[in-house]
């Protein structure tokens, strides 16, 4: 079976909630949109207070290059514009809304029935994708219109998408691609027009062999998509890895994945592709996972953007009495959240809640240079090394051991036996590399 | 409600820790251990016992009263040394030297530079080269190994690779020395003179799968030293074989099995990655076959190691794991 | 045995006249000549290293200072005004005098005045944690109290006190070499005159958002009233972005703006008990 070379975790994959279909979740007394939900620019606020919004009606407009629309997720009256925490619990601007109704958008579809023709053009689809706000699903949230510009000079030919869900506890790409095959396969279709290329392969790790199974045998209906099983092993969703697992590509470090001539998408953002063309919807709800071992109902909701937090948990059974933390995204490499008040945002993939005694990060002991981070390190780097160049404030060193290849995926410190933070320090040392790399371009 | 835990992820942490890793250690040692017991008795019993516990003593004290740390003596890796140091000498050393053993052990190889993980030198060789040198005497008296039930004192002397040395020394042939050499299976299974954790082939190799299976330790540096003695030894053989002995008998005969399992794999005196793994399993095996066949002591395998370990850091820079995205263009 | 005592003498010291004469060579090739200024600054500096300055040592801060010929934007604030008196005739000009400078730390937000709200349970480095949150009692420009500035503090001048969990700079060691306030990331400590006997008024907090989200997280932080702005008789105090900041070039030290401001969020230091309210005016002009 498939999968990465170098490197790579197996933890436990606690994939509590895979066998509960999408719950939808009710439309919320208030919701609070944060209008920059993306990776790049910060987009431009288009409404006022006082003004009254639909359902799908642009909020913020994306006017630079690396930039996404943001669209109202409920109907009714903006009570004030804000700011609110985010998952670090830095203040950004958001728009806060009191509900009235479900009026939306009249050019939205709001039927089941699935439309499997394209009728528009390569470009088209380009704009009306931007025009929808589509970002990575994934948890990068890299505007989904810009990776389908691909540069002068480059070529892709071939579109990968997601489906690997590496991370232990996430199902919520899962079971998007269990319930909205057909669907995501049409939207993978859309993106394969937009790229303008003729295949594409979907990566699925085979602890979801349903998902597999479901997609092979509906992928037959399809042109040129493959639905490949990949062995189980954490980071195959890093786009790099998973270029490397399904198509034995690497792209060279410091390059996009467009250099090997790919473009990787998520499973998720490709239903969220399909409704945005075929059903004129803007992203303004995804799946999101709330689980956790303590956690009564595990469950997978579709939500709307901008609910805060802790009404998914009250829903899913309630904060249990014992939380130590509340993480968005997966364990590996999710955010610890400040406090339970943040909106769920493009990005939130799920929410997990940990108890006091998972939460607790082990005793950190000496280095005894196992070397078991480097065996693990899917880049072929050496944590120990750049985290003890970074801990001394030693950048150079950190720049020529490649410190900025680093992908953050946290297989270092979950194998470390000394409980060493590495990606702590690996971070610390990425962070003051970036700048030192930015102060010389700018000299 | 507690307050929220804020932290970098990852939020997990594998099953893998120092404690594990270090028992894990002690328990694959036990074999060779209880297989020394049987051989050489009580006093095989009471010199384990003297290294074990004075090395924690020392590393206890230390911590305590000169580096003003929290003791970590429970981590295990006092106990591995103090194993190992008892290993490598023979059951009819003083107690005193065992405990100055200990000391140099603990105090000088290891906590000098900084405790656990810092150390360039494994700590129980440096314990050993230190006593080999002192008490030269003492550390190459060998109490022939007796089964426990028999009543007859013990009697002492050379191991097979000082017959060997001594016999070559003074020009005989290997066939000529054959009488006085023991048998591959006698080596093998056990029985043999020599230190503790020597006398049998079987149960070290039996404690390294166990590490292998545990994942403490990976196959590269013991296979590479063993064949790279195997392949030395073999070429020799064959060029002359009446004045070098067959590859077999260097394989299993005096500390190389202990050495290339327990001592050469030590993580913290050992390359990182998989390719300086190899390098440095070479390197070891050439230097002891180097040292058998050619130098003056009759056994190199921790004198090599030695070697090895102070090159490892060299090693650690010339061997970098492959790096993705490293593409030959 | 005579001719072996021979042989050596010979070899050994035929090795060594080779080598000396190669060594000669070498020397000749490899000469570099350099302003002799420069050694004799470098005799005059502290030799600390600390890059106060701006230089990466000592050495390299008296080059860059033979080279300009003159001291006006250089500075060596360990030596301060004593070392570039020492300086100036080596290089043939007047010495200027500064005023002596220390750093400050501008937050309060100590536990008892800023709550914590969430544990934090990471590598101990301010620049990690600023990255990865606002900070234990949710202020994102509060000091995060994990002692980055402690470690860059090459004088042992600056520790984390224990039950305020914020640093505190002793008047005596601190150089105002501007290590710390390098290593802050988020630019609390500031490098500010020392002034007479210590004395030192300064507003204690960067926080610039909104003065209601301020307070929520911190009971001392500057919420941008500008009471302290209208009191100030001597143009000292702007307020920008919701902060107040009292310019120490244009500060009296008449404590005015201290009283005023309903937070306590402006501090003063190593100044005499207050005396009662009606005796202010007298107070007041003793100061001045």
């Amino acid at each position: 079976m498939k999968t990465f070379k170098i490197g790579g975790v197996h933890p436990e994959e606690n994939k509590l909630a895979s066998n509960k279909a999408i719950e939808v979740l009710p439309i919320p007394q208030k919701v609070c949109i944060p209008i920059t939900q993306h990776l790049g620019a910060p987009s431009t606020l288009v409404v006022e207070k006082g003004a009254n919004v639909k359902v799908g009606q642009l909020l913020a407009k994306a006017d630079a290059f690396i930039c996404a629309n943001v669209h109202s997720s409920v109907s009714g009256k903006i009570s004030k514009i804000d700011t609110t925490t985010d998952t670090s619990g830095y203040r950004k601007t958001s728009v806060f809304i009191d509900v009235e109704g479900d009026e939306w958008e009249e050019s939205i579809d709001k039927s089941d029935a699935i439309i499997k023709e394209i009728k528009l053009s390569k470009e088209e689809i380009i704009a009306k994708i931007k025009d929808m706000g589509i970002v990575g699903l994934g948890g990068a949230t890299f505007p989904t219109h810009v990776k389908l510009m691909v540069p002068q000079g480059k070529k892709a030919d071939v579109l990968i998408i997601n489906g690997v869900e590496c991370e232990p506890y996430l199902t919520s790409d899962h079971r998007v691609m269990l319930e909205k095959g057909e669907e995501m396969l049409v939207g993978v279709s859309i993106l394969m027009k937009g790229l303008g290329v003729e295949k594409a392969m979907i990566g699925i790790e085979n602890n979801k062999a349903d998902a597999i199974s479901h997609l092979q045998n509906l992928s037959g209906n399809f042109n040129g998509i493959e639905v490949h099983a990949l062995k189980v092993k954490y980071p195959q969703g890093a786009e790099k890895q998973l270029i490397k697992a399904l198509i034995n590509r690497e792209v060279p470090a410091g390059k996009l994945p467009i250099e090997v001539g790919c473009v990787v998408s998520n499973a998720g953002t490709a239903f969220a592709v399909y409704e945005a063309i075929q059903k004129n919807k803007p992203l303004f709800e995804r799946v999101v996972t709330v689980t956790g071992k303590s956690v009564k109902k595990p469950s997978n909701f579709m939500v709307r953007l901008g609910v805060a937090v802790n009404e998914l948990i009250e829903r899913a059974g309630g904060l249990p009495e014992d939380t130590g933390k509340v993480i968005s995204g997966g364990p590996m490499m999710g955010k610890s959240l400040n406090s339970l008040d943040v909106p769920v945002v493009k990005g939130t993939s799920g929410i997990l809640i940990m108890t006091q005694k998972e939460s607790k990060r082990v005793e950190i002991q000496n280095c005894i240079r196992c070397g078991k981070c480097i065996t693990v390190c899917p880049m072929g780097l050496e944590p120990y090394l750049l985290a003890q160049v970074a801990e001394n404030a030693n950048f150079e060193t950190a720049e020529n051991e490649r410190v900025m290849d680093c992908i953050e995926c946290g297989s270092c410190h979950y194998t470390c036996p000394s409980g060493r933070p590495l990606l702590d320090y690996l971070r610390v040392g990425k962070n003051k590399v970036g700048q030192i790399i930015r102060n010389r371009a700018n000299n | 409600m507690n307050l929220l835990t804020v932290s970098g992820s990852p939020h997990v942490h594998g099953d893998q820790s120092l404690k594990k890793i270090m028992w894990g250690v002690v328990i694959a040692m036990l074999p060779a251990m209880l297989v020394s017991f049987w051989y050489f008795g009580l006093p095989a019993i009471i010199i384990t016992l003297t290294a074990v516990i004075s090395c924690l003593v020392f590393e206890y004290l230390i911590q305590k009263f000169l580096l003003k740390q929290n003791p970590t003596i429970t981590d295990g890796s006092a106990v591995i040394t103090g194993m190992l140091l008892a290993f490598n000498v023979p059951s009819s050393l003083p107690l005193w030297q065992m405990v100055i053993g200990a000391l140099v052990a603990i105090g000088i190889a290891k906590m000098s530079y900084g405790g656990l993980g810092k150390n360039p030198f494994n700590p129980a060789l440096v314990g050993r080269v230190f006593l080999l040198i002192s008490f030269p005497v003492d550390m190459t008296l060998w109490p022939l190994p007796k089964p426990v039930w028999t009543m007859v004192d013990a009697i002492t002397g050379p191991t097979s690779l000082g017959v060997l040395k001594e016999g070559v020394a003074k020009g005989d042939t290997v066939s000529q020395l054959a009488s006085q050499l023991p048998s591959l299976q006698d080596l093998f299974i056990g029985g043999v003179g020599g230190s503790l954790g020597e006398v049998s082939a079987a149960a070290l190799i039996l404690g390294g799968l166990y590490m292998i299976f545990r994942k403490i330790i990976t196959w590269h540096i013991p296979v590479s030293f063993i064949a790279t003695v195997a392949i030395f030894t073999g070429i020799m053989w064959q060029v002359n074989p009446e004045h070098y002995i067959n590859p077999m008998f260097h394989l299993l005969a005096g500390g190389l099995m202990l050495g290339a399992i327990f001592m050469a794999t030590d993580m913290v005196t050992s390359p990182m990655t998989y390719k300086g793994m190899i390098v440095y399993g070479i390197g070891c095996g050439v230097l002891t076959v180097l040292i058998r066949l050619w130098g003056s002591y009759p056994e190199g395998v921790s004198f090599a190691i030695l070697i090895m370990n102070a090159v490892t850091p060299l090693i650690n820079k010339g061997f970098k794991p492959k790096r993705f995205g490293e593409v030959v263009k | 045995m005579n001719q072996v005592l021979i042989y050596s003498i010979i070899a050994l010291g035929s090795i060594g006249a080779i080598s000396a004469i190669i060594l000669y060579f070498v020397a000749q090739k490899f000469k570099v000549i350099e302003d002799p200024r420069i050694d004799e600054v470098a005799d005059k500096l502290p030799g600390a290293n600390c890059g106060g300055c701006g230089f990466a040592g000592c050495r390299n801060f008296a080059e860059a200072i033979v080279k300009a010929g003159n001291m006006d934007n250089l500075n060596c604030p360990v030596g301060g005004n004593a070392i570039i008196k020492e300086v100036a005739p080596i290089l043939g000009i007047v010495a200027v005098v500064r005023d002596p400078q220390i750093a400050v730390v501008r937050c309060s937000g100590s536990r008892a005045n800023a709550p914590q709200k969430v544990v934090y349970d990471s590598a101990s480095t301010c620049v990690f944690a600023h990255g990865l949150f606002s900070g234990e009692s949710g202020c994102p420009h509060g000091c995060l109290g994990l002692g980055d500035c402690v470690v860059s503090c090459k004088f042992d001048a600056i520790y984390i006190d224990e039950t305020t969990g914020l640093p505190v700079v002793s008047n005596e060691k601190c150089v105002a070499c501007g290590a710390c306030v390098k290593a802050c990331p988020r630019a609390i400590i500031e490098i500010r005159n020392k002034n007479k006997k210590d004395r030192r008024i300064f507003v204690s907090c960067i926080n610039q958002e909104k003065g209601a989200v301020a307070k929520k997280n911190c009971e001392v932080a500057c919420i941008g009233c500008g009471k302290c702005v209208k009191v100030c008789n001597f143009d000292a105090i702007t307020l920008k972005n919701n902060l107040a900041y009292i310019d120490f070039t244009k500060c009296t030290l008449c404590r005015k703006c201290v009283e005023e401001c309903p937070t306590n969020a402006i501090n003063e230091l190593n100044f005499p008990p207050r005396k009662p309210k009606t005796e202010k005016a007298e107070s007041v002009s003793t100061e001045l």
